[in-house]
């Protein structure tokens, strides 16, 4: 058992570091840089806290969809395979839900501020 | 102090020469933005102390050069021919040549205005250009595909079909998975439009973030380097794709609607736009841009660019599933 804070709390506080410490002191492409910088933690910080049970339901769902066990790649690469076959289709019980939910757990972590994400979770 | 003196010179003794009277040029500058290509701001300073500005567009590093781009003085070219027939775009002044050791580029007019899309499609004083702005994009394009291709540079053909192929070679080559990706490349295909059309020269990259705007409107388009020939919707598509909205109302750049593009398109002599065919560009425009945002992990990796902004560029491409699912299997 690791000691704490936790990796999430550590990568929250160099992100607040980065931007209100040391933005505030750069101008110009330095400064850009520096904020992409503090969004990429933030992103990393959103995976480690969302990663594992996101990961957990995609696979339990492509388990069911495609009646079949595996890996994450080996399932996902199995269903891309089924979708290029025409084996599934968006008529396929089950494969749109399946895909919306897989689409909204990687923008979570990706980009919760992106308009089409908010959209589809605020309605 | 210059950024960059050697280059400062070069293009100081090349504006000596170009325009008579002149006494060379000050406030030397690089602006920010554009990984592709190098925008430089300068002023010419005539006898007498006016100053005019200008802008210097260059390779980046002077000669580098993407596969897939034009080429600078091809750009240049297209950049007048679209100008003469109608479209609005900056004077280009002078094509670089070898000699002048300034590089590959050109230099143009500089037109003032914005081309930040997030503050096109949110501030106050873009208010009324948002109203017309989709109909000035519509009419642009009539200008720029009604060029006879006769007059034109040598250039890429690039057909649905083809680009789909290419496009598809490309996704698999990311070795990554992607359903919605799978599911996407199906629709394009049952989509591809049946009719192969008369190739046309298309921007291909003609959205917000590459146009300069005022707060009457449309002032240029920039940005010709990945222009070749082929359907013309695949302009109008482009510019409606999510990932150009910013955050905006209106699926076409955040401001405007389909039907104002469209309308003045066509009245504008653009010819007739299937809506079928204008989904299909815009589907495949959205997943070109998931596929590069994709791709970027291999330029990430292999150390040609192992920076943040790319790593968060590749991270972009959900962006583009959402959009697919969106425009596929929409959530009532």
């Amino acid at each position: 058992m690791q000691d704490e804070p936790r990796p999430s709390e550590m990568l929250a506080a160099v992100a607040t570091l980065l931007r209100a410490t040391v933005m505030p002191q750069l101008s110009g492409h330095t400064a850009f840089l520096v904020r992409v910088a503090a969004n990429a933690l933030d992103l990393v910080r959103r995976q480690v806290e969302l990663e594992p049970a996101a990961d957990a339901a995609e696979q339990a769902r492509l388990r069911r969809l495609l009646t079949r066990d595996g890996d994450l790649l080996e399932l996902n690469q199995a269903l891309c395979d089924a979708i290029e076959a025409g084996e599934m289709t968006l008529e396929t019980p089950g494969l749109t839900e399946h895909l919306w939910a897989t689409t909204l757990e990687k923008l979570a972590i990706d980009q919760p501020s992106y308009a089409p994400y908010q959209r589809a979770v605020g309605s | 102090m210059s950024e960059a003196p050697e280059l400062e010179s070069a293009i100081d003794a090349v504006v000596r020469r170009i325009f008579p009277g002149s006494e060379g040029v000050a406030a030397f500058r690089r602006l920010s933005g554009g990984a592709s290509q190098e925008t430089w701001a300068f002023e010419r300073v005539e006898a007498g102390g006016a100053r005019t500005p200008l802008i210097l567009r260059r390779a980046p590093g002077g000669t580098r050069q993407a596969e897939t781009a034009v080429g600078m003085e091809i750009e240049a070219q297209l950049m007048r021919l679209a100008g003469e027939a109608g479209a609005p775009e900056p004077v280009v002044h002078y094509v670089l040549a070898p000699a002048d050791g300034a590089g590959r580029g050109f230099i143009t007019s500089f037109v003032e205005g914005e081309t930040l899309g997030r503050r096109i499609v949110r501030e106050p004083r873009f208010a009324r250009a948002r109203e017309v702005l989709a109909a000035q994009c519509g009419r642009a394009m009539a200008a720029i595909h009604a060029i006879d291709p006769a007059r034109l540079p040598p250039l890429r053909v690039a057909t649905a079909r083809g680009r789909l192929e290419e496009l598809h070679a490309r996704y698999k080559a990311t070795g990554r998975p992607k359903p919605v990706f799978s599911l996407a490349f199906e629709a394009l295909r049952a989509r591809l439009p049946a009719e192969p059309v008369t190739p046309r020269l298309v921007h291909a990259d003609f959205r917000n973030g590459n146009i300069i705007v005022g707060e009457e409107g449309l002032r240029a388009v920039l940005d010709w380097e990945i222009a070749h020939l082929g359907d013309p919707v695949e302009d109008l598509g482009w510019i409606c794709i999510s990932s150009w909205r910013f955050g905006g109302e209106g699926p076409v750049g955040g401001f405007g609607t389909r039907e104002q593009l469209v309308e003045a398109y066509e009245a504008a002599g653009g010819g007739r736009v299937e809506p079928e065919r204008l989904l299909f560009w815009e589907l495949l425009g959205v997943v070109s841009w998931g596929v590069s945002c994709a791709s970027m992990v291999v330029g990430f990796r292999g150390g040609i660019d192992p920076s943040s902004e790319r790593a968060m560029i590749a991270r972009r491409s959900s962006e583009t599933e959402i959009d697919i699912l969106d425009l596929l299997s929409p959530r009532s």
